[in-house]
């Protein structure tokens, strides 16, 4: 329940004109939506271990994610603490087990 | 009497997609996942089916945490896709059979299956992308389409058992069809992946190999897992095996494995492909 809000906002971006309008104007964008103060910052830092912990719905956050381009493996990687390129190299590792 | 002519499980993931729209099926890169869906494409040219009824996940175009269905059948003319905002390009409408729809909600509900149904319903990349796979010339595509869509967004999730359930129930209703019309059950997602949390790229490939042998052989040991066990063993998204576990169901207790692929990584995920065809037991090394 107490990521309803964040995920409801990051629903809305299947709409092009949306995902235009949170680039635009992040701020103007979440005031239609009733997020926590620890939501919009969580945002503001583009973090998303911090957006999880605020309730954040990774099915929805891709949505988001999408906005600045980030693929799943860029948000693999930051969750990680790791570069891309080891991210990669350790799903690659994955497959020679 | 319709037919079930037999069951395909296939992975679902986003960059399958990007790459058909790039037409990079032959690149060094894509050739040998692409490649392992040539059998699949043998056997739907000689099985003819139909109508695909095809189970998967919705991922956040047609439901929202507003309303969210355990299980949700389609009862359209015809299923569009659109939009999911991270750039994957808009597949044409795929048509529906509403009568075949009617007939599949009347009989799981008749079976204790209270599903919600649909008579508009926006399938995303998890319905498009397996299509294409499947059928890859889009102008060509010889089905009509009924979407079975189970939740693994939010939890509590059906269990696999349920799943399992479902896909018995669902053979029975395609077995119970008046019209000789040949089907084909598609499931779609997995296997093994995790894109959230600091386990993410999470990928078991021991796992999804037993799941791989035991859906053919003894699907009932994997019954015995719960949703949240899929979510350790196979990762947050790899609970998508709920789908493999529906199509399993729908099968007789006996199948041939005619076609099987796996290849990691595809994106973050273990990809694979199944084709499966309804058996008898051999006795004696006789075919009953």
């Amino acid at each position: 329940m107490k990521g309803y809000a964040l995920n409801k906002m990051c629903f809305s971006f299947n709409s092009e004109a949306n995902r235009e309008a949170y680039f635009r104007d992040p701020d103007g964008y979440c005031d239609k939506f009733d997020l926590t103060p620890q939501q919009r910052l969580a945002l503001k830092h583009r973090d998303v271990l911090e957006l999880l912990e605020a309730g954040g719905n990774i099915y929805y956050l891709a949505k988001w994610a999408g906005i600045f381009g980030m693929n799943v493996q860029q948000i693999g990687a930051q969750q990680r603490h790791i570069t891309e390129e080891e991210f990669k190299e350790l799903l690659v590792r994955a497959g020679g087990d | 009497m319709a037919q079930l002519v037999g069951g395909i499980a296939t992975s679902h993931i986003p960059s399958i997609g990007k790459a058909i729209a790039r037409g990079l099926q032959n690149d060094t890169a894509w050739k040998p996942f692409f490649d392992g869906y040539k059998p699949v494409h043998s056997w739907l040219d000689r099985a003819q089916p139909d109508i695909a009824v095809v189970i998967y996940n919705d991922h956040g175009l047609n439901f929202f945490l507003d309303k969210m269905p355990t299980f949700a059948v389609g009862a359209a003319r015809q299923y569009n896709n659109t939009d999911e905002g991270w750039g994957l390009p808009v597949a044409a409408p795929f048509p529906g059979d509403p009568a075949f729809s009617w007939h599949v909600i009347e009989s799981l509900v008749g079976d204790e299956f209270d599903i919600t149904t649909c008579q508009e319903m926006l399938v995303d990349h998890a319905f498009t992308v397996p299509m294409s796979l499947l059928w890859p010339p889009a102008g060509s595509r010889p089905v009509k389409t009924v979407p079975i869509a189970i939740n693994t967004v939010q939890f509590p999730l059906p269990s696999p058992s349920r799943c399992y359930k479902l896909g018995k129930a669902l053979r029975h209703a395609i077995e119970s069809y008046e019209k000789d019309v040949r089907v084909v059950v598609v499931a779609t997602g997995g296997l093994s992946h995790q894109l959230d949390g600091t386990r993410a790229g999470f990928i078991n490939k021991k796992f999804d190999l037993m799941c791989l042998e035991k859906i053919v052989s003894d699907p009932e040991a994997l019954t015995g897992y719960s949703a949240h066990d899929l979510v350790r063993d196979a990762g947050a998204q790899g609970v998508e095996l709920l789908m493999w576990f529906a199509m399993r169901g729908a099968m007789t207790e006996h199948v041939a494995e005619v076609h099987r692929s796996y290849h990691v990584p595809i994106s973050n995920t273990a990809a694979a492909v199944m084709l499966l065809e309804n058996s008898s037991p051999l006795i004696n090394g006789v075919m009953l």
